[in-house]
């Protein structure tokens, strides 16, 4: 016969002080645990809605980012004839777009980040669906004209609606803020592309993008543009381009948030250790009535294991409570590979409550198997005659 | 005599506890110092940057170049001593994870303004007079197997195309915090090739150093520079060596503070681990303590003992958490040295690391401490452990 559940559970309530310091520790080490993998997710997140599966990138052969990239007219034309491109609204959907980087002082601080300004065409919200004009109107072609992004707007100095940022030795007004979500999009300021190329003097654009018709036609179409004697370019899925535009960043994110992980975890599986060593010395005369009661060795380890699993459970609930409180965050830093601002937030879902949870499930399971190993293994009437 | 005599044997007679809230001390100390040490890391380049040195950039950001007719004009400037310039190259050796930062620099005038980075007289020379000649730093030599003479081929991410170099100087830092992973070569090189490949993009600097005869000139002359190109094509920027590099810093600020907060968390994990011991500890003996009063020992003794006990474990933690950063710490150098050239621990963590043990010790002993205190007799007498 086993021991009843409410047994373990009562003897957390009894030693609440104990209970409390452990699975708050606990609790920070499990805080720690879900933080970081909502934020590795918030990445992820925001580098998989910027990108669509069926659109293309060309940039550059070897160039890593569009910063980097160059590709001029005539090339660009090539790009733009290709047959897989998709059509809509009468016209072919692709965009020759200028990116560069500019800094801008933010707001509040008035320290200066790099800042992603995208030249663009008439098609280039046909390709993003996720983009929204929130505010306003587009600039209008031929015009100092530009519209910022949600993130841009609320973060850097002159990105509001009406107001003016200075570059190029001309003055842009914002004339609309769009909404692209959780996206890289949300960090960029967008205009026409013939005014930026003149403004910053650069008679090339910095990439292609286009919709491909069907998206099984990647293969095809990347074969022919990089084997094309007249193109110096590579073209990616639009996904895989923004996935590897932060891999050193998500390499770093995970690498610190493993280490972070297994130190805390040692320190809290240590904390348990010793909270349940205690709980087991305290109880002996008692471990020992119940296997005079005839209990089974068996049933007095389930029953400490129990306890511990209970005391990691309590505390990754909390752990993951005051978690789901890290979405209200919003980190910006900057991306190392394009060296421009990127803005995330921490995501939670369902995986990384569930993660999270084992997680601290087996921090108890580690901490509680020595103390209730022993608690199982003593001697009847050593531990009857024990104080 | 007695009293710490009293307080190692009281803290060792539980050895399994001890031991394992001694084991936990130390991982957090070891992390608490490595955690430092990352975040002084970040700020390494700020540290090691001079205050006799001006970097002018575009003033739109660094992706644009300026002209290189600027050199001339800026050395006119008064208070400049000399000027030199280059380019952010941004080169891969056969795969992007070998990354390693590569410059084209102006040699003779880069090399005199950076006295920091030490080369044999030798090869210094060689290395001046080949124009497809490089110089490398100690430790991106030697973790490529690098040797002088050796053909070195990276491909341009900035520049289009494979660029072939022949390694003639490895130099090595001045101090131990100089950075020993950077890769230098000739600017003229990439400027002539530049010129019969993409000639728009010749004849252009990506930024210009400027050494000042006298560092507390510095903000008249970045004035001075900056308003030599006002409303030109190419507006420039020009702040000390120190803010320039302190802005890249601030642009990762975010995750330094993370770390921050981190190191932090980790000293509370332990705390609450700590005080949880001490609390056992003391409920355990409060029949003991209640005898040492009925002896006659007055409170203040009884707080020692508690305190004292709690202090002797934290700190034995911290010792050995000290003791152990160091090898983790030549770990992290060797197996993660593409990451971090210098992971040096600095004496400050040092500190840092025995004072976080002392609060570890100090807040997990008050409430013990506390409640042996305020015990009175009789009750502490009754109580069964």
């Amino acid at each position: 016969m086993g021991i009843p559940y409410s047994y373990s559970l009562r003897n957390l309530w009894t030693r609440r002080l104990t209970t409390v310091l452990t699975a708050s520790g606990m609790a920070l080490v499990v805080f720690v645990f879900a933080a970081t993998l909502m934020l590795s997710e918030g990445l992820r997140k925001t580098l998989v809605d910027t990108g669509s599966w069926d659109n293309v990138v060309v940039i550059r052969k070897s160039a890593q980012t569009e910063v980097q990239s160059g590709v001029d007219r005539s090339q660009a034309a090539i790009v733009e004839t290709q047959p897989e491109v998709a059509m809509a609204e009468g016209q072919r959907l692709v965009a020759k777009e200028l990116v560069v980087l500019i800094s801008l002082p933010k707001r509040g601080t008035g320290k200066p980040s790099n800042v992603v300004i995208r030249g663009i065409g008439a098609p280039s919200l046909l390709l993003r669906p996720q983009v929204k004009l929130r505010e306003g109107r587009m600039p209008r072609p031929g015009s100092a004209e530009i519209i910022a992004g949600a993130s841009i707007a609320k973060r850097f100095q002159g990105g509001g609606i009406g107001e003016t940022l200075r570059f190029g030795m001309r003055d842009w007004t914002v004339v609309g803020i769009f909404d692209a979500g959780n996206t890289g999009f949300s960090s960029e300021i967008w205009g026409d592309v013939d005014q930026l190329m003149q403004a910053f003097r650069r008679p090339v654009y910095s990439s292609v993008i286009f919709k491909l018709r069907d998206a099984a036609e990647f293969g095809r179409v990347k074969a022919r543009l990089e084997a094309d004697p007249r193109l110096t370019v590579e073209a990616k899925r639009e996904i895989r381009f923004y996935a590897d535009q932060s891999e050193a960043m998500a390499t770093f994110l995970n690498i610190l948030g493993v280490t972070l992980t297994v130190i805390f975890s040692l320190g809290a599986v240590i904390g348990a250790m010793i909270t349940m060593y205690a709980a087991v010395a305290n109880r002996i005369t008692e471990i020992g009535t119940l296997r005079a009661l005839g209990f089974q060795r068996r049933s007095i380890l389930g029953a400490f294991i129990l306890e511990s699993l209970f005391l990691g459970l309590l505390g990754g609930v909390v752990g993951v409570f005051f978690a789901s409180f890290m979405q209200l965050v919003t980190i910006s830093t900057m991306n190392w590979q394009t060296f421009s601002e990127l803005a995330f937030s921490f995501t939670l879902t369902p995986r990384i409550i569930g993660a999270s949870l084992v997680f601290s499930l087996v921090m108890g399971f580690v901490g509680g198997l020595l103390p209730a190993f022993r608690a199982a293994r003593m001697n009847i009437v050593d531990a009857l005659r024990a104080n | 005599m007695f009293i710490i005599k009293l307080l190692i044997r009281n803290a060792f007679r539980h050895k399994l506890r001890t031991g394992l809230t001694i084991v936990g001390v130390a991982i957090a100390i070891v992390a608490f110092g490595l955690l430092r040490t990352l975040v002084d890391l970040w700020y390494a380049g700020v540290e090691a940057s001079s205050a006799s040195r001006l970097i002018t950039r575009n003033s739109i950001s660094l992706v644009f170049p300026l002209p290189i007719s600027y050199k001339d004009r800026i050395r006119q400037v008064p208070g400049v001593r000399d000027v030199s310039w280059g380019n952010w190259f941004g080169g891969i050796y056969k795969e992007e994870k070998n990354f390693f930062p590569s410059f084209a620099v102006e040699p003779r005038s880069f090399l005199a303004m950076y006295p920091e980075y030490r080369v044999d007289p030798v090869e210094l020379k060689s290395f001046l007079l080949d124009r497809k000649g490089a110089m490398v730093g100690a430790k991106t030599a030697e973790r490529f197997g690098w040797k002088v003479g050796d053909q070195v081929m990276l491909r341009g991410t900035i520049f289009p195309g494979q660029w072939e170099f022949v390694i003639r100087g490895i130099y090595h830092g001045a101090a131990k915090s100089t950075d020993e992973t950077q890769f230098f070569f000739h600017w003229d090189y990439l400027n002539e090739v530049m010129r019969r490949t993409v000639p728009r993009r010749a004849d252009q600097a990506g930024y210009y150093i400027i050494e000042l005869k006298k560092p507390d000139q510095a903000a008249e002359v970045s004035l001075a520079v900056d308003a030599t190109f006002r409303n030109s094509l190419a507006e420039t920027l020009t702040e000390t060596e120190r803010a320039f590099q302190m802005s890249f810093v601030s642009m990762t600020e975010a995750i330094v503070i993370a770390i921050q907060i981190v190191s932090y968390v980790v000293i509370v994990i332990i705390m609450v681990v700590a005080a949880n011991t001490m609390a056992m500890t003391a409920r355990e003996r409060i029949p003991e303590y209640a005898t040492l009063k009925t002896l006659g020992f007055g409170g203040l003794h009884i707080a020692g003992v508690i305190f004292g006990e709690s202090l002797v474990i934290a700190m034995a933690g911290g010792v050995t958490g000290v003791i152990l950063t160091f090898p983790a710490a030549r770990w992290i150098e060797t197996e993660l040295s593409q990451f971090f050239p210098v992971f040096t621990v600095a004496p400050s963590t040092i500190c840092m690391d025995l004072a976080a043990a002392f609060i570890v010790g100090a807040v997990a002993g008050i409430f013990p401490t506390w409640r042996g205190v305020t015990i009175r007799i009789a009750e502490g007498l009754r109580r069964v452990g």
